[in-house]
């Protein structure tokens, strides 16, 4: 595969709920290596977006294909198993689970499955298990919560936690990352690190798509930047295409609020 | 990961230490008898506390595969003269079937919805036990062959004692085993959140059936040996008032805890035996209790317990 070809293809994808569109004829694409960024207002669907690309709720209309395979629809499980991972916005996390072992979870497909031999211990679950737990700290280290992997997850601090939830995903080796807002709730240092991660994800040949609500990172970061208002596309391109959209300008604070656009979106 | 894996084994040596103990402190063959009641009851309810405290899904009607693996020793001996070993092993398989094929709708629901749904299919197997006099001697219930192995015939309690402290420490082994494998990481992910369990590849609705079938059979196996020991089967222990009170072991003795449930199992299966001098409030007691170690013990006797030394230790 040339690193043109997009790994996720989104086309026209739509979905109603009790007659409002949330979504309405969304199409984008994100390719190996790039960090692609959907932005827009509060309640623009961006999350809904995320939502029908991962399988958690079923397309009205339109179509996803990933890696170049017809994949609308499927559960989520299935999606998983075809190189597509995601974190959450408001956290999905294994609370009763400490950090390691919720990053454990993420390693399920790649674990052997013979039930028996998991119920009689043999040495091949036993095997299975510290391989696991050696990439779940490898992958916490990487996300800078190797001390805390001992830690019950339901202790862990809020930034700790989006962490976390990235740690899991990339436990599956994904080829695509839906991130849903993965600054939110993070400090100058932490956000920092989180933008390295995530460019560093996309290095290794992830197709990156990014929700975030931080636009200075949004505009360092991105590839390309999608915005939604209301559902719908209101414009595509380069930060710096985005940043001198007055249709953007508008969607976000009004035609009154220019100034203040251009400082959120600056 | 360390503790993790000692854990797993911690916990059956430490039930296997207690059996060997408690032989010693063993004054009558009533105590023998009562002790081997409080393993194969802790059987069944770590079976139970898998799908409950460990996958998060609930069941009011596990005693029915109990009274199934019951009335196969009872049954399959007396009508086909099949080894008593053999039925019981027979009895799991059913219970298995069975389970699978009710598992599948029935685990698409959740919470009370679960609850009831497990609580009618208990109700219809008690039921149809009752029923079938021709077969399972109805109300009245059935004698049960005595178990022969090699020759040698199985009697005695403090025989009894060893044979289901054993049956107790492998289930306890097995369930441990489970939990700290990848299966077993897939069940409790799905008990926190089932999107993220999805999302991580877990297939939901396949992990929820596993481990109802593996705590069906707990219970079917727990069954056969109360029958085989008691030489004895009634409709009373299929019905929905002991799968009540297997729900309530778990959550007495802590959910998600192996020794939590041998907590619940001796405490619902000893008291009742010590509060007998207390005539017409023997209930009364035992309902006070109950509540009383509810409040103070929220999370169950063994994991508050647990909290409650770590916190000591730390200060």
């Amino acid at each position: 595969m040339t690193a043109t070809t997009p790994l996720l293809e989104v086309s026209e994808i739509g979905i109603a709920f009790g007659g409002v569109r949330a979504v309405d004829n969304v199409s984008f694409s994100a390719r190996p290596g790039e960090v692609f960024s959907i932005i827009g207002p509060n309640g623009a669907g961006k999350t809904t977006l995320f939502n029908l690309v991962s399988g958690i709720y079923r397309p009205k209309s339109g179509s996803v294909r990933l890696a170049g395979e017809p994949v609308t629809a499927l559960e989520p499980n299935r999606l998983a198993e075809r190189g597509l991972s995601r974190t959450f916005q408001n956290l999905q996390v294994f609370f009763r689970m400490t950090a390691r072992e919720n990053v454990m979870v993420g390693r399920h497909l790649r674990e052997q499955r013979g039930l028996l031999a998991h119920l009689f211990a043999l040495p091949s679950t036993g095997r299975q298990n510290r391989e696991s737990a050696a990439v779940a700290d490898a992958l916490l280290e990487r996300v800078g919560l190797a001390a805390l992997a001992d830690m019950p997850a339901a202790n862990l601090p809020y930034g700790a936690l989006k962490r976390l939830e990235i740690a899991r995903a990339l436990a599956a080796e994904p080829k695509v990352l839906l991130l849903d807002e993965p600054a939110a709730g993070c400090n100058p240092v932490e956000t920092e690190e989180i933008e390295k991660l995530i460019r560093k994800i996309a290095d290794d040949g992830v197709a990156v798509v990014l929700v975030e609500h931080d636009m200075k990172l949004v505009m360092r970061i991105s590839d390309r930047i999608l915005v939604l208002d209301q559902g719908r596309m209101l414009a595509e391109g380069s930060a710096a295409e985005i940043r001198s959209n007055p249709k953007v300008i508008e969607a976000y604070l009004g035609t009154h609020g220019t100034r203040e656009a251009n400082l959120a979106l600056d | 990961m360390g503790r993790l894996l000692s854990h797993r084994l911690a916990v059956p040596l430490v039930i296997a230490l207690l059996v060997v103990a408690l032989s010693f402190a063993m004054p009558s063959n009533f105590y023998y008898r009562v002790a081997a009641l409080v393993w194969i009851s802790a059987l069944a309810v770590i079976g139970l506390n898998l799908l409950m405290g460990y996958a998060g899904q609930v069941s009011l009607g596990h005693a029915g595969f109990f009274g199934i693996g019951a009335y196969a020793v009872a049954v399959l001996p007396a009508q086909f003269g099949l080894h008593p070993l053999v039925a019981a092993l027979l009895g799991a398989f059913a219970t298995a079937a069975l389970a699978f094929l009710v598992g599948r709708p029935i685990l698409r629901l959740k919470g009370h919805y679960l609850a009831v749904a497990t609580l009618g299919f208990g109700i219809l197997i008690a039921m149809t036990i009752s029923n079938e006099a021709w077969l399972t001697g109805g109300p009245d219930g059935m004698p049960v062959e005595r178990l022969t192995l090699f020759g040698w015939r199985v009697r005695g309690a403090d025989t009894w004692y060893w044979i289901t402290g054993g049956l107790l420490v492998i289930g306890a082994w097995i369930a441990c085993n489970l939990v700290a494998s990848p299966t077993g990481r897939a069940l409790r992910a799905l008990h926190d959140s089932e999107v993220a369990a999805r999302v991580a590849g877990i297939d939901v609705a396949r992990a929820k059936l596993t481990v109802f079938v593996i705590s069906a059979v707990y219970a079917s196996v727990a069954g056969s040996t109360l029958a085989l020991l008691n030489g004895f089967v009634t409709p009373d222990k299929a019905n929905f008032l002991h799968s009540i009170e297997l729900v309530t072991m778990v959550v007495l003795g802590g959910m998600g805890s192996v020794l939590g449930s041998l907590a619940g199992a001796a405490i619902l299966v000893v008291l009742p035996q010590v509060l007998t001098g207390f005539h017409d409030y023997e209930h009364m007691i035992l309902g006070l209790i109950m509540m009383v170690i509810m409040i103070v013990l929220r999370a169950g006797i063994v994991p508050s317990l647990a909290a409650l030394f770590k916190g000591r230790w730390k200060k």
